[in-house]
């Protein structure tokens, strides 16, 4: 009886479903898709459009359909522990990727030194590869925050405003060239980070993001509003470009730089010099997290994230701990900042919106907290996918937040979730975040 | 004994906003000696361990560690004067190393000492060279605890506090622990000050013994004279020795 009785119970489960699914996408799609208003006059008018309503309907039901089929027919535990692909082939494979691993960053450094002088380069992917590696150079300054130090930091591009209003500043009042406001730019965004950090000392977690998200809008609002001195919404313009170390300019004529060193004149060179500047500015954001993690300090960063008590029961001041992840982080912001202005040339609040805190939080948290390797990795597919969707524009955020769903299922602790290990006695031993998951770390 | 003790707490009560959990308690350790404090949950034995380290502040009554009033001071600064702390329910750093872990330990004191240190520990817990590389979260709990008191003896402490090392421990684990903090004690003159539930190892192991019962000492004694009290039998053991 009940092994007859069994398929045909299965089979009215799955048709329930399927009439299930059917009326909620009804639901949700009748009035989402199926009602569509027109501009009449004297108000609005419902045109029903119910055959796009029954076609999305069908699809919906249709994939339902699959998943019973294909997807949920395996019998739980057949297929848990087994794969597609044979065990040494997987095993091999592991390797490979470790080897290319290793290739990857020099050879990706390479590639990046090169970059403006291949053949295919043009002012767009200059242009692009800048914006990139800028936030490339955010995603490695909040890496120290968040990832490093655990502190939830929804509120970054404050920094960045700071930064990128202190050199328009500094530049329009007393006329400093870019060199010289560039570490005043990271000095002031830094000692914002310690004025933001002393009230949220007490905060964790979403008090402290709710907090940090408090003081970015807290900057943007004020930038909008102080008008004497940051030009309210209209912005400051006419920022000054950075010239070449301070010897020469950019600009065509004699005097310039392509006069100075003979070359014929190029609209390009300015890009390519910002290209190299950021470059430059990115990896110093760079080298100096990865120095700092192997001194105590950045320890310590570490040692707070995993657990704030266990660290003031071993004679750390959190206190300094904390203020100083904020002040590091917020500097290179401020770099960021400035560098931002002086590419622009003109600079407005709406910039430094919570749009841009979130992007970098993203990318952050997409690369895998604490992994600088991740952060390019995020910052290349987000800022470069948003390009090469730009043509879809309408469907760009829907493509965006589907695939922060499906890595955060595959992959929640981000791309690159291994953690290299700071110190050694005697070999050097990768840690892979997989091993370790499973309890096996060695 | 006639000396001056190397901790002395004194009418010490402590509140959580309205709710008072230390009811004016008094203990000493002197320098060399274990002495542990048992009771049962929720008597206020790791409040007291936390109001010894600053976090929470005493309200009322004194704290004076080797002469030195050390009541208001911040945990961080308390932590530097010899006072390490393996606190309760271990708090290793699971995503680093066993090594970062030692690191962070030392962070108080001179890194000239910390190859000394290191071999030290690992002498006492020679699990630990042997998963140095490995991270923190991925230790059983056994070897956790190891690494929670091998991190604190980093710090060069002379008195060391152990809040409840055996807590989810295996018989023969808890056995290893304690054989090594009197082997700590025996061998470099260390003092330790030990809350405890497993009142039975912990009695056998101090030289005395205070016992809490809601925020307040109710007795004390050597822990052999402890152990034989009807009362505390009765309390603490029957049925819980092992």
């Amino acid at each position: 009886m009940m092994q007859h009785k069994a398929p045909q119970t299965a089979l009215r489960r799955m048709v329930t479903d399927l009439v299930t699914t059917a009326v909620i996408a009804l639901v949700i799609f009748g009035v989402m898709v199926g009602l569509k208003t027109d501009t009449i006059p004297g108000g609005l008018e419902l045109t029903p459009r119910w055959l796009a309503t029954i076609e999305i309907v069908a699809v919906v039901v249709l994939g339902r359909l699959m998943l019973h089929l294909i997807w949920w027919r395996r019998k739980p535990g057949v297929g848990a522990g087994t794969t597609w692909v044979p065990a040494r082939v997987l095993r091999g494979w592991a390797h490979t990727l470790v080897h290319l691993g290793k290739l990857a960053r020099p050879a990706l450094l390479v590639f990046a030194l090169v970059m403006p002088f291949l053949p295919f380069t043009d002012r767009y992917l200059l242009d692009l590869s800048i914006l990139v590696l800028t936030y490339i150079m955010l995603g490695w300054g909040l890496n120290i925050v968040v990832g490093l130090a655990g502190l939830l930091d929804l509120g970054y591009v404050a920094f960045y405003a700071v930064g990128a209003y202190s050199y328009a500043l500094l530049a329009a009042h007393f006329g400093w060239s870019f060199w010289l406001c560039l570490p005043l730019a990271g000095i002031l965004a830094s000692f914002w980070g310690i004025i933001l950090g002393f009230p949220v000392l007490r905060l964790r977690g979403d008090y402290l993001a709710i907090v940090t998200l408090a003081f970015g809008e807290i900057i943007r609002i004020v930038l909008l509003n102080w008008y004497w001195f940051t030009g309210g919404p209209d912005g400051l313009s006419g920022i000054p470009r950075p010239d070449f170390f301070g010897i020469v300019g950019f600009e065509r004529g004699p005097g310039g730089f392509a006069d100075t060193f003979g070359l014929e004149y190029s609209s390009l060179h300015r890009i390519i010099f910002l290209y190299f500047l950021i470059l430059a500015l990115a990896l110093l954001t760079n080298f100096v997290t990865m120095r700092l993690r192997r001194l105590p300090i950045g320890r310590a960063w570490e040692a707070l994230r995993e657990d704030e008590i266990a660290c003031r029961s071993l004679g750390l001041n959190t206190t300094t701990v904390k203020l100083s992840a904020f002040a590091t982080g917020a500097m290179f912001a401020g770099f960021a900042g400035a560098f931002f202005a002086t590419r622009q040339g003109f600079i407005s609040p709406e910039s430094f919106t919570f749009t841009e805190s979130a992007l970098v939080l993203a990318i952050v948290v997409l690369g895998g907290m604490g992994s600088q390797m991740g952060v390019v990795i995020a910052a290349v597919a987000l800022i470069g996918g948003f390009e090469v969707f730009r043509e879809f524009a309408q469907y760009r955020m829907l493509i965006f937040g589907l695939a922060m769903v499906l890595i955060m299922i595959w992959k929640p602790r981000g791309l690159i979730s291994g953690r290299e290990p700071t110190i050694f006695l005697g070999a050097r031993k990768s840690i892979s975040a997989d091993l370790v998951s499973q309890g096996e770390g060695h | 004994m006639s000396a001056a003790p190397l901790l002395a707490v004194s009418e010490v009560e402590t509140f959580y906003g309205k709710i008072q959990a230390l009811r004016g308690v008094s203990l000493e350790v002197f320098d060399g000696e274990i002495v542990t404090l048992i009771g049962a949950n929720g008597a206020g034995k790791s409040t007291l361990m936390m109001t010894i380290c600053g976090t929470p502040q005493a309200r009322n009554g004194q704290i004076v560690y080797n002469g030195a009033d050390i009541t208001r001071l911040p945990t961080h600064q308390i932590m530097q004067l010899g006072i390490a702390q393996s606190p309760e329910g271990r708090r290793i750093f699971g995503r680093m190393t066993v090594m970062e872990n030692l690191r962070i330990g030392a962070s108080v004191t001179d890194p000239a000492y910390f190859d000394e240190d290191l071999e030290r520990v690992f002498a006492l817990f020679p699990l630990l060279k042997e998963r140095q590389n490995q991270r923190g979260g991925t230790l059983s709990g056994g070897e956790q605890q190891m690494l929670a008191i091998a991190r604190a003896l980093m710090a060069r402490p002379r008195l060391l506090l152990l809040d409840e090392p055996s807590l989810g421990l295996a018989p023969l684990v808890i056995r290893q622990i304690f054989s090594a903090i009197q082997e700590l004690n025996e061998q470099q003159g260390l003092t330790v000050f030990l809350v405890e539930q497993n009142a039975h190892h912990a009695l056998r192991l101090a030289h005395r013994g205070y016992v809490m019962v809601n925020g307040k000492i109710t007795m004390s004694g050597t822990g052999i004279e402890l152990l034989a009290r009807p009362e505390i039998r009765a309390a603490y053991l029957e049925g819980g020795a092992h």
